[in-house]
């Protein structure tokens, strides 16, 4: 496995400042604005933004993440249920813009299943994506809104993202299959 | 084949105390000659490696008719007793209707003409069993009962076990008695101990069998009546009767194959093949009961054979009739848990499933005697089997030995001269 | 992780792993019981039974609810309007059920054993939901999920039972539980209802309250039905509460930080006075809560699928 580091800490912190200004140019500013992010790394995300957000416009929006193992698509052939993190959505989403967030946007299916439980939990204005990184191989018509990378990849290869908060230090990597073992 | 001599087998013959070589001549469905040592001609049928006995004696099984033809019927069973070796048996009286006078008595008596072994009904001691009049034994006597009981069930009230034990006394046969005192075992479904509580099931206590032991005991004692307790499952119940020898009681004691080895920690799997009422108890108590056959204190071995349908036994465990079928295997865990382990001898093994019960029931059995009917049983002990489904002849299939690996098996049954049954 | 078992027959055998999954998980699951929709998808392609053939309004409610709050379907089974009184016998009534394509059945029984008879003979996935006086695994696993809730551990936690524990399921899948997460356990009750030998399964036993209560941290109260006194295990109703009774006056004997139990429904003034059901101290409505979010987790942990591996 080849591993190449597409991106480092600083150049992590460059994207999501670049995408919080994205958002609040898109947006005019942050006003009836919440930030939501899918556990486990989107939620980092999300936070990173938020602060981002209080730097710039001086306004404190209300975080939340969501764990969508219950919405998920593939429930009828797992053998195992995988463990679940809790959700946590402490405000009312009615009406409001949700930004939402994710490290990894590839098949689209992860951010059908959040887009699900928000409806159950109320309905916003609308809801908009901001990812770290889009690598592509859609199998459903989901697009993100705000991105940092886009990267080409092949679907046998992994892109991983590691974040301070969780894995000790920042990261985009993607590991390459060579080919033999 | 009426006439033909057996040679090449070890006779084990415990009227004579007899354990060595010798040849059986046969004429006529009757015993001709016994002859000790090795033969000179080769006979018609030839038994070298393998043990010759007087045809086995079951005098505790439940056969069922009438009433209850779906479980087993007198004939079924016999095939059932033939494959385990059994020339004899002694059928209990709680049919539909119940063997309580002398009609149901020649009802069976009748039936057992068309059986594969000779069968012996025993009638019971009250009339419909239920413990509270005397019922006609004089005229089931007559009519060809050989001992009365009301298995199933225990006497519950002690002054009519008196006189039924008294009356028998009169009669010269033996009360067969089934010890267990309803009120102590409160409904209970296998025996109360730490395992019971472990399952949430219903315990029988112990005592409530050992209290109708020494009741039976000094009923004995005070009346001067015979009794014989039936399948006994305790240790303290060993001890009882243990005592009772010493002091010379004519209390003659039977166990069964499944309280030397099963116990109640095996329950676990509320397998209802494990219900039987007494229960299976504790290890301590198998081990005692082991004891207690190698040193004397049982006379005899019995299977309590108790068919009941699959779909009874496919039921929720406190909804599930007790009882096990035993004729097909009772030999085979007597020679791979006694004898295999050298708790008892072959000779041994013959008195306590021959010898002794042909002779409480006063039955034509138990000898190998010139004039004595034809009745011999031939095993291979040293035959290594799995017991399987196909072996079972009864009409149920309620045990739970289904798989279990034995040593010692019976190859021929003998009745009157005729084989009953072969193993192939 | 996943349970070793396909099917949640009892606590005794389990280990505090398993335990631990379970409860962990019932705590994510519970934050689904207050939001606007109270739904999620993920088990809509289950079927389950609710095979109740002793009455019951609190288990099989929770067992419902839990069951549609993870969308899956539920059907349920009233034994005194169905074939049974018949005489349809329990396996023919689960094989015809089972023909109609059901994935999971959750079965409440008066015979011990019957849920493991059930998994011998038919092919669903089986959940206890009270087997005779052999156990009632998720009542056990909502008191010990309560406990945990309010102390943060079971470890090390003196816990009382105090009751007809030689008829009470609760009682013995409460002590199996427990001990796995390593809580000292004891039982209290006139002699005449503790089972035989019960110290062999690891417990302190008291016919003294005042005994039992020294040092506890938790009782859990069990319920005395009232046919014990006509069955002659007791003398009367009133001689055991004036003997056994958690009162106000008795609550002093426990731990500071007391926490009282009852899995229901209450005898008020039985075995349990009125004053101390309805006190600060109790969390009996917080254990019918904890019971849903309990129950959501054992159906979601038993339901894994049958297909590919990822």
């Amino acid at each position: 496995m080849a591993e190449t580091k597409i991106m480092d800490t600083k150049g992590i912190a460059r994207s999501i400042n670049r995408i919080t200004h994205e958002i609040l140019e898109h947006n005019s500013g942050a006003k009836d604005m919440v930030i939501v992010g899918i556990r486990t790394r989107g939620a980092y995300i999300a936070e990173r933004l938020a602060k981002a957000i209080k730097r710039i416009e001086k306004t404190e929006l209300p975080v939340g993440a969501v764990d969508i193992t219950m919405y998920r698509d593939d429930v009828t052939i797992r053998l195992e249920q995988p463990i679940i993190q809790k959700t946590n959505l402490p405000f009312s989403i009615d009406d409001k813009i949700v930004i939402l967030v994710d490290d990894v946007l590839y098949t689209g299916r992860t951010v059908r299943a959040a887009l699900n439980e928000l409806m159950d939990y109320g309905r916003s204005r609308c809801i908009q994506l901001a990812v770290l990184v889009d690598r592509g191989h859609r199998e459903l018509p989901i697009r993100a809104d705000y991105v940092a990378i886009q990267l080409q990849t092949f679907r046998g290869e992994n892109v991983i993202v590691k974040l301070k908060e969780y894995d000790k230090e920042d990261a985009v990597i993607l590991q390459q299959n060579n080919g033999g073992e | 084949m009426n006439d033909f001599t057996i040679t090449g087998g070890t006779i084990v013959n415990p009227v004579d105390n007899y354990y060595g070589p010798g040849t059986i001549v046969v004429k006529k469905g009757k015993i001709a000659e016994v002859r000790k040592g090795k033969a000179g001609k080769r006979g018609n049928v030839d038994a070298s490696g393998l043990l010759v006995c007087p045809g086995l004696v079951d005098m505790h099984v439940h056969l069922r008719e009438p009433g209850f033809e779906y479980k087993e019927t007198i004939y079924s069973g016999s095939l059932a007793a033939a494959a385990g070796g059994f020339t004899s048996v002694a059928c209990m009286p709680n049919t539909d209707p119940p063997l309580d006078n002398q009609e149901a008595v020649r009802f069976v008596v009748q039936k057992a003409k068309e059986a594969v072994v000779h069968v012996y009904p025993i009638g019971a001691l009250t009339k419909a069993r239920k413990g509270k009049e005397l019922a006609e034994m004089g005229d089931m006597l007559q009519a060809g009962a050989v001992a009365f009981s009301d298995d199933g069930n225990g006497v519950q009230n002690s002054v009519i076990m008196r006189r039924a034990m008294e009356y028998c006394k009169m009669l010269g046969v033996t009360a067969i008695s089934h010890c267990e005192f309803d009120d102590l075992a409160d409904s209970g479904v296998m025996n109360e101990g730490a395992v019971s509580s472990r399952l949430g099931l219903g315990g029988r206590p112990r005592i409530a069998e050992e209290l109708m032991i020494a009741r039976e005991i000094m009923l004995a004692e005070y009346t001067g009546s015979p009794v014989h307790i039936a399948h006994v499952s305790s240790a303290g119940g060993v001890e009882l009767i243990k005592q009772a020898k010493k002091k010379k009681l004519r209390v003659t004691a039977e166990t069964c194959p499944h309280y030397f080895s099963l116990n109640d920690e095996m329950l676990e799997s509320y397998d209802t093949n494990l219900k039987v009422h007494p229960p299976l108890r504790t290890k301590k108590d198998v081990n005692a009961v082991k004891k207690g056959i190698a040193s004397g204190v049982f006379d005899v071995i019995a299977s309590d054979h108790a068919p009941h349908a699959y779909e009874e036994k496919a039921l929720e465990f406190d909804y599930s009739p007790p009882g096990m079928i035993g004729l097909e295997t009772s030999l085979a865990l007597v020679s791979t848990e006694l004898i295999n382990n050298k708790v008892i001898d072959w000779l041994e093994a013959v008195r306590l499933m021959s010898t002794t019960p042909a002779y409480i029931l006063n039955i034509p059995a138990g000898k190998l005697k010139a004039g004595e009917i034809a009745d011999i049983t031939i095993i291979d002990p040293k035959h290594e089997w799995t017991f399987t489904e196909d072996d079972i002849k009864s009409l149920s299939k309620n045990t739970p030995f289904v798989g279990k690996k034995f040593i010692g098996r019976v190859v021929r049954t003998i009745v009157s001269g005729k084989t009953v049954f072969e193993l192939k | 992780m996943k349970l070793r078992s396909q099917h949640l027959l009892g606590l005794e055998g389990v280990s505090a792993d398993e335990i631990n999954l379970i409860l962990d998980t019932a705590v994510t699951l519970k934050e689904i019981l207050s939001r606007p929709i109270k739904k999620v998808p993920t088990l809509r392609h289950i079927t389950v039974l609710n095979l109740f053939y002793e009455p019951s309004t609190r288990t099989k409610i929770s067992f419902e609810l839990a069951e549609k709050r993870l969308s899956a379907d539920s059907i349920g089974f009233a034994k005194a309007s169905s074939s049974v009184v018949k005489g349809e016998t329990l396996l023919d009534t689960v094989w015809n059920i089972e023909a109609m394509k059901i994935d999971m059945v959750v079965i409440r029984h008066s015979v011990s054993g019957t849920p493991l008879f059930l998994t011998k003979n038919c092919s669903s996935k089986i959940i206890n939901a009270g087997d005779g006086c052999h156990e009632h695994p998720t009542q056990g696993l909502l008191d010990i999920f309560t406990i945990r809730e309010k102390y943060g551990k079971i470890e090390g936690l003196r816990v009382a039972i105090v009751g007809d524990i030689k008829h009470s399921r609760v009682a013995r899948s409460n002590i199996w539980g427990l001990k796995a997460l390593g809580a000292s356990v004891a039982v209290c009750a006139p002699t005449t209802l503790l089972p035989y030998e019960v110290e062999k399964m690891g417990v302190d036993v008291y016919t003294r309250i005042e005994e039992a209560l020294e040092g506890a941290d938790v009782v859990n109260v069990l319920r005395l039905q009232k046919e014990r006194q006509s069955a002659g295990l007791l003398p009367t109703l009133r001689e055991y509460s004036n003997r056994f009774c958690i009162t106000t006056e008795r609550l002093k004997y426990l731990n500071k930080n007391f926490t009282i139990m009852h899995p229901g429904p209450m005898n008020r003034g039985v075995e349990i006075s009125s004053e101390v059901a309805d006190g600060p101290f109790s969390v009996i409505l917080s254990q019918v809560t904890n019971g849903v979010a309990v129950r959501m987790a054992v159906l979601y942990l038993l339901s894994g699928g049958v297909g590919k591996i990822e």
